[in-house]
């Protein structure tokens, strides 16, 4: 049975873990739609007969809760920012994903550490040291990038939930308005993920088209996975 | 980031110490603050685990045990960022004395008894200021076991290391793991350079010994001020 593979140095206790189900990213940047299609993609995998868990940043039990309140306080450096990521991460990494994949599960990760790579870096933390503090991440079977210019993420997000602090950056802009803000902070999410995609496969899907249309592709995308 | 390696650029001076629970670390930092704060120096005092930002998360995680050795030292890294943002650096820029009780070295020798990598933890704390005196006191698991015994009524959980399923006797688990834990700090003290002190001897004893190292240093500071 195949193992468990990390990015990088993971702790001794994690290695070697065999692994039945597979790990499925849907990344991209706030405002691309990701959360529906990872819905719609748990809807079809179990109609299919695939057992299905779910997984989103920053839903851990143990420091789920401090994560939003310190964003809401402003009481974050980037490197804390960056650490209790890391924290929610690895609390989910242990407590939900490696028993789903032990236990042969589908595990559909709603973001991953690409995520944190991105906002962190854009934030002036070394992407080196990014990069290993998060080697502890197993690699998933697929990622998928869902991919959206920052004006179009614009117009999707003042459409539903509005634009908010955090995913306009005003942290790194404070001086801009919060549209200006949003569109600068965004393409540099955009321009990280960009670089990620090429030196790390993943599968861009073009979230212009029609929603139905993108989930074709997502599930054809894992369809191809799960046929391996 | 190699912050760790290097001097610091801060007129303040960084004074650390370390050792395993029970080696007495605590009572003489306390005991060299009161000292210096004799002499007048302006003295600031931070320990391990106590950042509003993640303390009750982690009160929480270690009630419930359920934090694993990954998620224990992240909880760990994120609350002592926070303080080295807070609480070490400013105090170093305006040049008073801050005394850390514990330091990344804890992270290394604990976190690296329960598995977690080493080459990793070394980057996560890469961040960290260098400490200018940094203080091992090292003693027996024996010793330190008989200590905690008669000061307090229980031996914690994860300072045990039951998490480990070493032993299920807390007193036999807390002399394995600390033992380990031990072993970790002896090869830090090389590769840091931290400077050991026999923390069997009587607390004047070590205390005298702490002020003597400090004091050096101080004057050491002093004179590459005025140079």
């Amino acid at each position: 049975m195949r193992t468990i593979s990390f990015h990088g140095a993971a702790p001794e206790y994690l290695t070697g873990i065999p692994m039945a189900g597979r790990l499925i990213v849907v990344e991209g940047t706030d405002g691309v739609g990701r959360s529906t299609h990872v819905v719609n993609l748990r809807q079809w995998l179990e109609v299919s007969g695939h057992a299905v868990v779910e997984t989103g940043w920053t839903r851990s039990k143990l420091v789920g809760r401090t994560i939003d309140k310190a964003k809401s306080g402003h009481m974050l450096s980037p490197l804390t920012y960056t650490l209790l990521y890391a924290c929610d991460f690895a609390d989910r990494l242990e407590k939900e994903i490696i028993p789903a994949l032990r236990a042969g599960y589908v595990v559909l990760a709603d973001r991953y550490i690409y995520t944190a790579l991105a906002r962190c870096s854009v934030r002036g933390m070394e992407t080196d040291w990014l990069a290993r503090l998060f080697a502890f991440a197993p690699v998933p079977d697929l990622v998928l990038y869902l991919r959206l210019d920052a004006p179009a993420l614009a117009r999707r997000v003042l459409l539903s939930s509005g634009i908010d602090y955090w995913e306009a950056g005003k942290d790194m802009f404070p001086q801009m308005d919060i549209y200006d803000s949003f569109v600068a902070y965004q393409s540099r999410i955009l321009e990280q993920f960009d670089a990620m995609c090429g030196e790390r496969s993943f599968q861009t899907v073009d979230a212009r088209k029609p929603i139905e249309q993108v989930q074709e592709e997502l599930r054809s995308a894992v369809a191809r996975l799960l046929c391996e | 980031m190699t912050r760790l390696k290097e001097p610091h650029p801060h007129p303040g001076l960084l004074i650390v110490v370390e050792g395993i629970d029970g080696s007495g670390k605590t009572t003489q930092a306390h005991l060299l603050k009161s000292w210096l704060e004799s002499r007048g120096e302006a003295v600031f005092f931070t320990e391990w685990n106590s950042s509003e930002l993640v303390k009750k998360a982690t009160r929480a995680g270690k009630k419930s045990a359920t934090l694993t050795p990954l998620t224990f030292s992240l909880m760990h890294a994120t609350d002592f960022a926070d303080r080295h943002l807070y609480q070490i650096v400013p105090p170093l820029k305006a040049g008073m004395i801050v005394i850390a009780d514990r330091y990344a070295y804890t992270a290394f020798a604990r976190d690296e008894a329960r598995g977690v990598h080493p080459e990793w933890l070394r980057n996560t704390y890469s961040f960290a200021t260098r400490p200018d005196v940094a203080l091992y006191f090292r003693v027996s698991t024996d010793v330190a076991l008989e200590r905690l015994s008669s000061a307090r009524a229980k031996i914690k959980y994860y300072e045990a290391g039951m998490d480990m399923r070493l032993s299920a006797d807390i007193a036999e688990s807390f002399g394995i793991f600390q033992s380990r834990v031990v072993s970790h700090y002896d090869r830090l003290c090389d590769e840091y350079g931290l400077t050991t002190i026999d923390a069997t001897r009587t607390i004047p004893d070590q205390q005298a010994i702490v002020r003597d190292v400090v004091l050096a240093r101080l004057r050491e500071r002093r004179r590459g001020g005025a140079a």
